[in-house]
């Protein structure tokens, strides 16, 4: 089936989400839809030493709960996600998968000492939302850097790309 | 995806943690590298053959070989990867030693992806910087590749020709020529050819030191064997495993040594300097000397055994004097090198500077023609070396004369004459005018030789 379901990881802002059906489902042009009755506990990711969430324990989580011909399925929280190696992550892809995972926390203005802006950080969400279902999709980073498959690894990157696949990459997903 | 590049680039994750070599892998792999982890130092050597690849990460601190011990190795088997070291906080002393041995930077675990993405990005464009820089030097100067075994004469071609031979083989070498020739380059030059490239080459100048510090330099030593022993310490020949072992001046050595090195050769065992433990080492041994071995199997000096054992293939190589043909292209060749080194727009060496460096003795052999290249590409004003930069004691020892003196013509006439004849005496007297005996006098007094 070709759709996309996001399934909210608590704690998570849910008009985030909702926010995010329309311009997903635009930008993949298939069916996008938001888990409502089974939220996903995130406890048993937490690493007490770190005091962050294990983005790869999620990932595993979420390919248990959704058998594998259910679609591309994105789980969304506002906690900080890492992987063992890395300080953090924003979120987390299996290239050419069925999962991924993301987190608002490293989006948010405040997290920097500024004011919240809600409208830039919905922007950030959806790209970087558009971007970790572009990996399931097979993408990998891509060296336009105006395209939404650009690697971020700060905000600042994340406002500086755009929102779009570039052509190749745009090419590449309808190629699917 | 047509902007993408149609051969990635490469990185070789070395780490003994599961974990860090998945999460490493996968986050390298959606940027579009080509990407393989090795749990150790022994598979990480192993996975060169799968290369080159342009970015090694080492974990520094793992069970067996360190990163710091690898990113020897990996050097030696492609000089110009990119490292880059993985560290912990409590070893960022060696990661900081790491850079001084070469490795482009290094990272703290856990690793910042910011500061990762960048450091990667960063080491992979230096690289290809350098890169481009090689192949247009190679273009250029159109002169072998890594190595500096240059020369196009009969005598040198044979010694290649000779080496690459033996390579394949696992034989025991023997290399023979005066101090200077370039006999270690020769042997690294077998090591590289050979299965055991993958592997060291550990070289040992046996006639720099003493005796007791020869045998642990060579079987290393515990903890307290002797005086100042406050480690153990592994010797060359574990070392070498895998490798070959490269032993110079083995004409030099004690007889205490010579039968400790007889019994090694023959077992491929040996115990530690105050140890007990029986190691057993997988080497192969190319040695090299400037003696007259047989001479001091006579005289009783050099065991007879010893002897057969090493002497199984030997290779001459030819002093510089007896390939003189070789010595233009040789000077070139370090020219290119230094102009290099010091960014030095010396492109040429002129006629004169070049006719004393070919009529020179060179005792010194090669390494003394690279001594003095090196000097006058300090000296030199571009875009020429010239004879003023050459040490005085050359143009006058390059058989007593001045460079720009009558002599020097007349020398050069003579060998003219005589190699166009073919060294046909009469021939060439009657062409220069003067009687036989005179032709004699001034080849004896000119050093000319028959080539
Ligand atoms: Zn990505
Ligand atoms: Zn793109």
């Amino acid at each position: 089936m070709r759709s996309i379901l996001i399934v909210p990881i608590r704690p998570v802002d849910h008009a985030e989400l909702t926010a995010l059906v329309t311009p997903l489902s635009n930008a993949f042009e298939i069916p996008v839809s938001i888990e409502e009755s089974n939220y996903l506990d995130p406890a048993f990711a937490f690493d007490s030493y770190r005091n962050q969430f294990n983005s790869t324990s999620l990932i595993t989580a979420l390919l248990d709960r959704y058998p594998a011909q259910s679609g591309k399925i994105i789980g969304i929280t506002a906690v900080d996600l890492f992987v063992p190696v890395l300080t953090y992550v924003f979120g987390e892809a299996q290239l050419d998968g069925q999962a991924a995972v993301l987190s608002t926390f490293r989006l948010r203005e405040d997290l920097y000492g500024l004011e919240p802006n809600p409208k830039l950080e919905h922007i950030r969400l959806l790209k970087e939302a558009v971007h970790e279902l572009g990996h399931t999709y097979g993408l990998i980073h891509c060296h336009d850097p105006e395209c939404v498959m650009h690697s971020s690894t700060s905000a600042e990157e994340v406002d500086v790309k755009g929102k779009n696949f570039c052509g190749g990459c745009e090419k590449f997903l309808r190629g699917l | 995806m047509t902007e993408k590049k149609s051969s990635p680039q490469s990185i070789l994750i070395v780490d003994d943690e599961l974990i860090v070599r998945e999460s490493l892998t996968k986050w390298f792999r959606q940027d579009g590298y080509r990407v393989e982890a090795a749990e150790d130092a022994n598979h990480a050597l192993k996975m060169m053959k799968e290369g080159p690849w342009d970015l090694a990460l080492l974990d520094i601190k793992m069970p067996g070989m360190s990163g710091l011990e690898l990113q020897k190795r990996l050097k030696e088997v492609d000089k110009n990867i990119g490292i880059i070291m993985i560290t912990a906080f409590a070893s960022v002393e060696s990661a900081v030693q790491a850079l001084k041995e070469g490795a482009f930077d290094y990272v703290t675990k856990p690793i910042d992806p910011d500061h990762l993405s960048h450091i990667v990005s960063n080491a992979l464009n230096q690289k290809k910087i350098v890169e481009e820089n090689i192949q247009l030097r190679e273009q250029i100067s159109d002169i072998g590749k890594a190595t500096e075994i240059v020369g196009d004469s009969q005598q040198i071609h044979k010694v290649i020709e000779l080496a690459k031979t033996v390579a394949k083989t696992d034989t025991t070498v023997m290399l023979r020529g005066e101090s200077g020739t370039g006999k270690e380059l020769i042997a690294r030059a077998i090591h590289a050819n050979s299965d055991r490239r993958y592997f060291p080459i550990i070289a040992v100048n046996c006639g720099a030191v003493t005796e007791s510090l020869l045998e642990s330099e060579l079987f290393g030593h515990e903890k307290g064997a002797f005086t100042g022993a406050q480690y153990r310490r592994k010797g060359k020949f574990e070392l070498a495993d895998g490798g070959t072992i490269f032993l110079d001046e083995i004409g030099n050595i004690s007889q205490k040594m010579q039968v400790q090195l007889l019994r090694v050769i023959e077992t491929k065992q040996f115990t530690r300097v105050g140890g007990s433990d029986v190691i057993s080492s997988d080497f192969r041994v190319i040695c090299a000397t400037n003696r007259d071995l047989e001479a001091a199997v006579k005289d009783g000096s050099f065991r007879e055994d010893l002897y057969y054992r090493l002497n199984v293939f030997t290779v001459s190589i030819p002093p510089l004097r007896e390939r003189r043909s070789d010595i233009p292209l040789l000077a070139e060749y370090f020219r290119g090198k230094y102009a290099a080194i010091m960014h030095k727009a010396v492109t040429e060496i002129n006629a004169n500077a070049m006719d004393i460096l070919v009529q020179y003795d060179w005792p010194g052999n090669v390494r003394e023609l690279e001594n003095v290249l090196e000097r006058a590409m300090v000296l030199a004003v571009p875009p020429a070396i010239q004879s003023s930069e050459l040490p005085f004691q050359l143009a006058s020892k390059a058989h007593g004369l001045q460079a720009d003196s009558l002599a020097v013509v007349e020398r050069a006439q003579v060998e003219m004459i005589l190699n166009r004849t073919g060294w046909n005496i009469s021939r060439s007297a009657d062409i220069l005018d003067i009687d036989r005996v005179t032709l004699y006098n001034k080849i004896t007094k000119y050093g000319l030789k028959r080539p």
